[in-house]
Formats: C-alpha cells, structure tokens, sequence
C-alpha cells in the first residue's frame, strides 16, 4: 500500500480499464496503415456497444455479445467502405457522419434495453495462477478479452512487420498507385482493413457495456472512440506504441481518481487533466528523434481509383 | 363595398382585435423547447427532465408542442443551439443544467419575447429569464443518515461531477447526516468533472470500493456507480435523479427521484393563460420535486422509519437539514446553535463543512 493506494489492484484495473481503447486503437491503426482515414471510430464502438448489448441479453452469452458487438462495429465499418472506396466520398466527412449516425442508431436501437442488467463475463479459471502474490491479481485474475487485446497487439505487430500480407497492407497505404500496379486489390484491401477495424471498434464497444459498465445506456462510450483515434497518431502507427498509449491514458485515468480518493494533496484540476496530458508528452517524445518517428502511411485519407 | 364584406371586414377586425387581447394576456398553443446536457436514456438526469416533459405534453396535449436537443455541451455551443431554438419559434426554453446559465442570460438578452427558465442556476439578467431548482440537500440529508448507519468500514463515498454550489450543499447535507448518526464517519469525495460519462463515472466508484468505501453516493448523471456497486458483495449506494429501480434491492437501498413535471406544467400553464411573470422557484420534498425513492429491505426496519421521520420532519417544515451549530472547514462558525441556513449562503455555497478532508476545486 502507498498512500492508501494498492499499486497490485491499480495495475489490475488499469489493464481493464484500457481495452476499449486499446481495441479500437488496433482497429483503426490497420485501417490507417492501409490507408484510409475512418473517424468513425466513436460511432463504431458504440454500434458495437449496443449491438453486443442486445446480443448478449437475447442469447445470455457474453461470447455471442462480443461476436454481436463486432458485427455491429463491423456494418457500420461496411457502410463506410462502400461509400468511401466504391462511391469515393470525402473520407473525412463521411466519417464524421458515420459517428453522428452510430449515436443515433445505437441510442434507437437501445431503448428496449436500458436498465436491463447482462449477463457476467467472468474471469478466466486460471487456478492456482491467481494465487501467485503481486502477479496473481495483476496478471492472472482477468476476463478473456483482457487477453485477447495484448495478444490483438501482439499479432498485429508481427502480421505488419513480418508477414507478407502485412507487407501488401502497408504498400497500399503508402502508394495504391504502386501496390495497384503490382496486381493488388487496393480497394478489396482497404475494404477488409476497415472492415477488421469496425469489428475491433465494436468489440471495444461491447467491453464497455458487458464489462467495464455493464448495462446500457445512451452515449456510453462517451468519446473513448475520439481518444482511440488519437492514441493512434500519437503512437506514430505502431502497435506496441499504441498499447502504451492505452495504458497510460488508462492507467492514469485510475490513478488520478485513486488518488482523490485517497485524499492526495494534489489540485483536482492537475489530476482531471494529468491522463490526457501525459498520455500525448509521454507519445511525442517516444516518437520524436531518430528521423524516420513520423510515419504517417503516405497515402493516409487519399481515395484510389485505378483509372488513373 | 357592400353590407356582406363590410360585415365580414368588421368579424374579422373583432376578431383581430381579440385575438391580439388574447395574445397579450395568453397563448392558444405553446412550443416549449427543452435543452439537455445528456442524452434522454441517461437514466438519471436528463432522463427525469425529459418525463416532465412528456408529461407536459399528456397535460396540454395539442396546445403544447415539445421540441429539445440532447447532448448539448454546456458553453459556446449552447448559445448556438439556444439561438437556434429561439428563431425556430420556440415560445418557453428550458434550459436543464448549470453549465446553461451564461449562454441562457445571453441569448435571452436577444430575444426579449421569448421566455427563458434555466435550471439550478442564480443569473436573472433580463426580466425574460427565470430561474427553478430543487432543494436536492433535503434528500441528500435522509441519504447521509442512511449511509451513516449502513457502513461498517466507516467509509462513505461521494462522486462529485463539477464543484459547483448545488454539489457541494449535496456534500455537505450528506457528510452532516452521516456525521450526525456515525461520528466515526469519514467521507471521501471524488471528483469526475463530468456529468456523464458511464466508464469514469464507474471508475470512480471502483477506485473508492479498493480503498474500504462501502456506500457511495453520486452525483452524476449515469447509473454507472450502481453497476459497480453492484459487483462488490456489501456495497451499497442511491439512485440518483431517478428511481434507478433496476439496481434495487441492492446496491440501490433508496433514491433522490427529480420530479419536474408539476414545475413544467404550472409554468407552461402560466403562459397559456397569460398568468405567466419571472420566477425563481426553489421546491423541495414538501413541494414534491424531491421525492425519495422506496427504502429497500436492504436497509433495517429500525433504519428505514428513522430516515422516513427525518424525510416527513424536513417535508413538515419543521427540521431544516442545515441547522446550527455548523462550523466551516476551517472550523470558524457558519450557523450559530439552532439557526437555520439562509437560501442565499446555500445558493452560492463554496465551502466544506468541519470534519470533511480535502479542499474544493476552483
């Protein structure tokens, strides 16, 4: 204990507290590797949010609520493929609109289901591993999806560096032109990137209302999505950077509120803003230096169209 | 011009000339706008505004038409909307969150005909601008006795959304209670600097049930802090703004229910048939908007009639929650034995009572 706080259970809370984000993080750095800039990432998660929602009361499992979730993600995400790769809108404005639109529809589609209690993700039965001191309750003591974002992290990062589709995802966004003179299909890639990142997007989601929250309500992410798109240029489009990203939002954000209520002697105005101050300090300055740091993908929000 | 127009010019100059009588003195429909800091499902809040305003409808039924806008942030952008609203032929603006209270003076400053009402606010710059707010600290004070006898770490929890007057009296009615029934009592308070935000409210509740707090009351807007109560066995906590019944018996052991609807209704009324003047309304238990919700079984028999004697005493007139001898933070006197608190020190309160830890936020 330091200061009435448990450093074990802050560690434990912050890793649950930062897999939304992390999720669509993910989801919406292989989308922009790829070349496509989709803001809709609040809309997506929140589509997710309430479809996983809806799916886990009907079915009464939280794994069909998830699968549900990234299903709701992932529609909202074909929507907006379809407009921007097939009928070429401003990706920019069309993903502002798909937030607009996922916060109306979720907030139509959740009216059945406000004050309805789901059912438990619980944690994963890992027996005598949650006994360990110190390392039990901070690694061992988790639901499924905990795991499942740091391993999301993990294959993210060897699929891009090491793989060769990993490779074609990164040649088209950083010159369709190039990767379509190649033979590849700039627009089926960019389709399946986006797609992947409205189903992470969703899955984000429904962690909020399954787990983290778990019931529904109008606005529920309240603005994770936002934080998720900006985690990703901070964390220069790299997944590991990324993580950390999350987990310093994440883990502040806990500190912060652990520390009021510990009675720290720390102006509540520093502690309300220290999450998302740090968060981009701590991002920048990994991410500056060393010249190749800012690797926006080159063709990042442009359209393709092989006419040309 | 022959008799037949000359009389019907004549119908229809009467009939201008008492329509416009009428005009002055009152309304044959009224579209009455409401604007909200969160969306309508919040469960709380805004969910509880919106009632009034259903109900408001079901009251006047065609002579009444509703408009409102969710999620408004509080700020610029509520000028925009107001502004908006006001071109739009909105007669009535009900404006439902403190943060309202500069655009709301603001744009009534503007439109001299339309009538302005802002929520828990104190700014009646312009005669248009009315002011109506609950007497929450009533049903803070019957929460505070309840947490006082429920806890046995002799930890009880408070997440505060903005430090503004109308929090703080909550905190303080609610630490008094407590303190009153428990002197071992301690109250830890946390700041969110949100109305609505499920994931930090919950955050917020998680974080002060890992330090031993085991009930918590909350302020804000969502029924987050229940759903995270609801997970630790022996945690307990209210509904706030509404009933929030689905939490109950436990974690939810009794609620604060915002009931706006009389409030609406009386003043949309008043505009109708032109009785309509400036106000500043300020009702609590005895004047209905501050109900508290059902005391569950949750909470011993012998607990639940002392805070129903203490609701009835408050809503009799003859118990007012801020009775001397109060002392401040800083322990110099606020209310001297058996003086009760004028409306204006609670309306503008900017301090702890004795016995809180902690400072208040600027």
């Amino acid at each position: 204990m330091i200061g009435g706080i448990s450093p074990t259970l802050l560690i434990a809370s912050l890793m649950v507290a930062s897999v939304p984000i992390i999720l669509a993080a993910i989801g919406e750095l292989v989308a922009e590797r790829a070349g496509v800039l989709n803001l809709g990432v609040e809309g997506m998660m929140i589509m997710g949010a309430v479809c996983g929602f809806i799916a886990a009361v009907e079915s009464g499992s939280p794994l069909v609520g998830f699968v549900g979730g990234a299903a709701g993600g992932a529609v909202l995400a074909f929507i907006f493929a379809l407009l921007t790769q097939v009928m070429l809108a401003n990706q920019v404005a069309t993903g502002l609109a798909l937030t607009l639109f996922g916060l109306g529809l979720s907030s139509m589609l959740g009216q059945r289901y406000v004050g309805i209690k789901p059912p438990a993700t619980f944690d994963l039965p890992l027996g005598p591993l949650t006994q360990i001191p110190v390392l039990g309750p901070i690694l061992f003591s988790h639901d499924w999806v905990v795991y499942f974002s740091l391993a999301l992290v993990a294959a993210t990062w060897w699929t891009l560096r090491a793989t060769r589709a990993g490779l074609i995802l990164r040649a088209v966004g950083e010159s369709h032109d190039a990767a379509h003179a190649l033979g590849y299909k700039v627009r089926r890639i960019r389709m399946l990137a986006l797609l992947f990142g409205g189903a992470m997007a969703g899955m984000g989601g429904a962690y909020i209302s399954l787990v983290r929250v778990p019931q529904w309500t109008d606005g529920i992410t309240a603005g994770a999505g936002w934080i998720a798109l900006a985690i990703v240029v901070f964390a220069s489009w790299r997944p590991w950077r990324a993580l950390i990203g999350a987990y310093l939002f994440g883990g502040i954000t806990v500190l912060q509120l652990n520390l009021q209520a510990a009675g720290a002697r720390i102006p509540v105005e520093y502690l309300s803003m220290s999450p998302y101050l740090i968060t981009i300090l701590v991002l920048v300055i990994i991410s500056s230096g060393k010249g190749r740091a800012t690797s926006a993908p080159a063709n990042l929000g442009q359209n393709f169209h092989a006419s040309r | 011009m022959n008799r037949r127009t000359l009389l019907a010019t004549a119908t229809l100059g009467f009939g201008l000339a008492f329509g416009g009588a009428a005009a002055a003195q009152g309304m044959d429909k009224v579209k009455a706008c409401f604007v909200y800091v969160g969306p309508i499902g919040d469960g709380g809040w805004t969910f509880q505004h919106h009632q009034g305003a259903l109900d408001l409808q079901k009251e006047y039924g065609d002579k009444v038409e509703i408009a409102f806008q969710e999620n408004v942030p509080e700020g610029a952008d509520a000028e925009r909307v107001l502004t908006q609203m006001a071109l739009s032929g909105c007669n009535i603006i009900f404006t439902t969150s403190f943060g309202y209270m500069d655009p709301t003076n603001a744009v009534a400053g503007k439109f001299p005909d339309v009538k302005f009402e802002h929520a828990t606010g104190y700014k009646r710059e312009h005669p248009n601008v009315s002011t109506y707010n609950a007497r929450f600290y009533e049903g803070r004070a019957v929460q505070g006795h309840i947490a006082g006898k429920m806890t046995k770490s002799n930890k009880i929890g408070y997440i505060a959304s903005f430090p503004i007057p109308e929090v703080v009296m909550g905190i303080n009615a609610f630490y008094l209670h407590a303190k009153k029934v428990n002197p071992a009592v301690e109250l830890t308070v946390v700041w969110a600097f949100t109305w609505f935000d499920p994931a930090k409210e919950a955050d917020a509740a998680k974080a002060m049930i890992e330090q031993g707090v085991d009930v918590i009351a909350s302020h804000t807007d969502s029924t987050a802090p229940l759903a995270e109560a609801a997970k630790t066995p022996g945690v307990i906590g209210f509904g706030q703004a509404s009933d929030m019944a689905a939490y109950a018996p436990s974690p939810r052991v009794s609620s604060i229910i915002d009931n706006w609807a009389p409030y609406y209704i009386k003043r949309v009324g008043a505009l109708l048939d032109g009785s309509y003047a400036q106000a500043d309304a300020w009702e609590g238990i005895a004047g209905g908007e501050v109900e508290i919700g059902a005391i569950t079984d949750a909470v011993p028999a012998e607990i639940k009639a002392e805070a129903e004697a203490l609701r009835d005493s408050i809503a009799a007139g003859t118990y007012h929650p801020f009775t001397g001898p109060i002392n401040k933070q800083d322990g110099s006197v606020w209310l001297a034995e058996g003086a009760t608190a004028p409306d204006g020190d609670l309306l503008g309160m900017g301090f702890y009572v004795e016995g809180i830890t902690g400072e208040i936020p600027n």
